[in-house]
């Protein structure tokens, strides 16, 4: 499903973040990246959302190379991507419902399906209730899930998370993983970068550690769910 | 694109306006501006035009020529002249109609005193031809070829009234062309900076936009409706001005300036918009439409 084979990227003269990577995450693997602060975990995500370009080496995603895709092509291309982000990133001066349709009228839905979708996607991750809260009146854990359910409501073939636990408290922290331990279930690859060494060891999930740059580590861990 | 997807982009193009009202309403003001100046240089340049072509009409050409010149001879110069592609209209005035034509304005009530002069015309040599023109801005060249014609003895041309017409014609052109050029660049700028920060409030909306896989049209659009609008609306305003304003004004300057502006002629209202309508909406909206665009590919990277 996703290839990198030989990837570096340089930025400016001297900066590597990542490092001659080579890896292979299967269609529907849970995996974790893990690494400190300047580890290269999230220019891997960027890497993979085609916001940047290798400096070298090759990336394929579900059979297409990304180096030396077309620019038109890119849009195209990330609508098989779901992305979630430590910050939320939501829209303040639009409700959840909203929030969640946002994702689907960028890629121009028809409005009888994005009715349809979006109070299916809000019941999957428990907010069917709050779907006219805006941001500012929810918890951290569940503005969380509201980026989730944008992510997903177009679904995507791959979630990537960068830092999705970042802000949360440990019980939101746990509860954001099952969720997404749930949509990994129904067939969803799931890529989440986290610094968070308790979750990846209570999950139990393929691990992939970076240390500046390099991939240090590549290994199965056996979980501890409580 | 989809009808939806064009509601969407037009929607959000309507809300940028009203989110940077302050902004919106300088860049509407600039454009107003300049479309206004425009519009008046417009009905001020097509209106000496007119006057002009209403000056050609009856002011023309007068030509002599020399003493002991035959009728055919006269006759082979007419010729010559009503070859030449300036010419509009011509007409011979022979040396009797000449002296009739002086009796008649200058002798009645003296019909004696004219009568005595019967078997010997004195404007027998002053047969003529009396020529309009196409285009008065031609008489000058004109002039100084008929001058070197043989058998020309004298030209009358009111060399001063053309002339100030059309160095009239050439200053008004000249400022306003410099005028609307300084407020063609501050109006795109100034709309440049509106959509620029219409960019910048919306940073974090693009950047998931695009994350979600939505085409550079897509986001690029709403910023070039908002641009569409605001040039829209900045052609509407002076347009609405001149076609209120055209008709007091000419009153008031006939009335109360009659002396100076008494030689002048007016087009209505209704002749000039055919023209000003189509081309001041197409420059507010260009305006609009290079400010925004301008300002969408410097600063929003998609």
């Amino acid at each position: 499903m996703i290839y990198f084979e030989n990837v570096s990227k340089t930025f400016g003269k001297n900066v590597k973040a990542v490092r001659n990577l080579s890896l292979h995450i299967e269609r529907g693997e849970f995996v974790f990246v893990m690494g400190d602060s300047g580890s290269g975990k999230s220019t891997l995500i960027r890497l993979l959302l085609k916001e940047i370009e290798p400096t070298e080496g090759r990336i394929i995603v579900d059979g297409e190379e990304l180096t030396g895709m077309k620019r038109r092509r890119v849009p195209y291309y990330r609508r098989k991507l779901g992305v979630v982000f430590q910050d939320f990133k939501l829209l303040k001066d639009r409700n959840v419902y909203e929030n969640v349709a946002f994702a689907q009228r960028v890629v121009v839905t028809p409005s009888r399906q994005i009715q349809k979708d979006v109070p299916r996607i809000l019941t999957r991750v428990g907010l069917s209730a709050k779907y006219k809260a805006f941001p500012g009146e929810l918890s951290g854990g569940e503005q969380q899930r509201v980026a989730i359910a944008r992510a997903l409501v177009n679904q995507p073939d791959i979630l990537l998370c960068d830092e999705p636990t970042g802000n949360l408290d440990a019980n939101n922290a746990w509860e954001v993983m099952q969720l997404l331990e749930e949509i990994n279930a129904g067939g969803t690859t799931v890529v989440v970068v986290t610094h968070s060494r308790e979750i990846v060891e209570r999950m139990g999930k393929r691990v992939i550690v970076m240390n500046r740059g390099d991939m240090v580590d590549d290994r199965q861990i056996n979980g501890s769910e409580e | 694109m989809r009808f939806n997807t064009i509601f969407y982009c037009i929607g959000q193009g309507l809300k940028n306006i009203r989110r940077h009202l302050l902004f919106t309403l300088a860049s509407v003001a600039t454009i107003t501006a300049c479309v206004f100046l425009f519009s008046v240089v417009y009905c001020v340049l097509v209106n000496l035009r007119y006057t002009m072509e209403t000056v050609e009409e009856t002011v023309g050409i007068t030509v002599f020529f020399d003493k002991g010149l035959s009728e055919e001879e006269i006759q082979n110069i007419g010729d010559q002249i009503g070859e030449r592609e300036e010419v509009r209209e011509m007409n011979y005035i022979s040396g009797d109609e000449a002296w009739q034509i002086f009796s008649e304005d200058y002798l009645r009530g003296a019909e004696e005193l004219a009568e005595g002069f019967a078997e010997d015309n004195p404007l027998a040599d002053m047969a003529s031809y009396e020529i309009f023109l196409n285009n008065v801005e031609d008489q000058a060249e004109f002039v100084s070829w008929l001058q070197q014609v043989p058998g020309v003895r004298r030209v009358n041309a009111s060399s001063i009234a053309a002339g100030g017409m059309i160095d009239l014609n050439n200053a008004v052109g000249y400022v306003s062309i410099g005028l609307i050029g300084i407020l063609l660049c501050v109006s795109v700028f100034l709309i440049h900076n509106a959509i620029s920060m219409a960019i910048s409030a919306r940073r974090d909306e693009i950047r998931i936009m695009r994350l979600v896989g939505a085409t550079k049209s897509f986001i690029r659009t709403p910023f070039l409706v908002e641009g569409l609008f605001i040039g829209l609306l900045g052609a509407a305003i002076p347009l609405g001005l001149i076609f209120f304003l055209y008709g007091r004004v000419i009153g008031y300057m006939a009335s109360n300036m009659s002396v100076l502006f008494g030689f002048l002629s007016f087009l209505p209202i209704q002749e000039i918009m055919k023209v000003l309508l189509p081309v001041a909406a197409a420059l507010g909206v260009g305006i609009g439409l290079l400010g925004s665009a301008t300002s969408v590919r410097r600063h929003l990277k998609v």
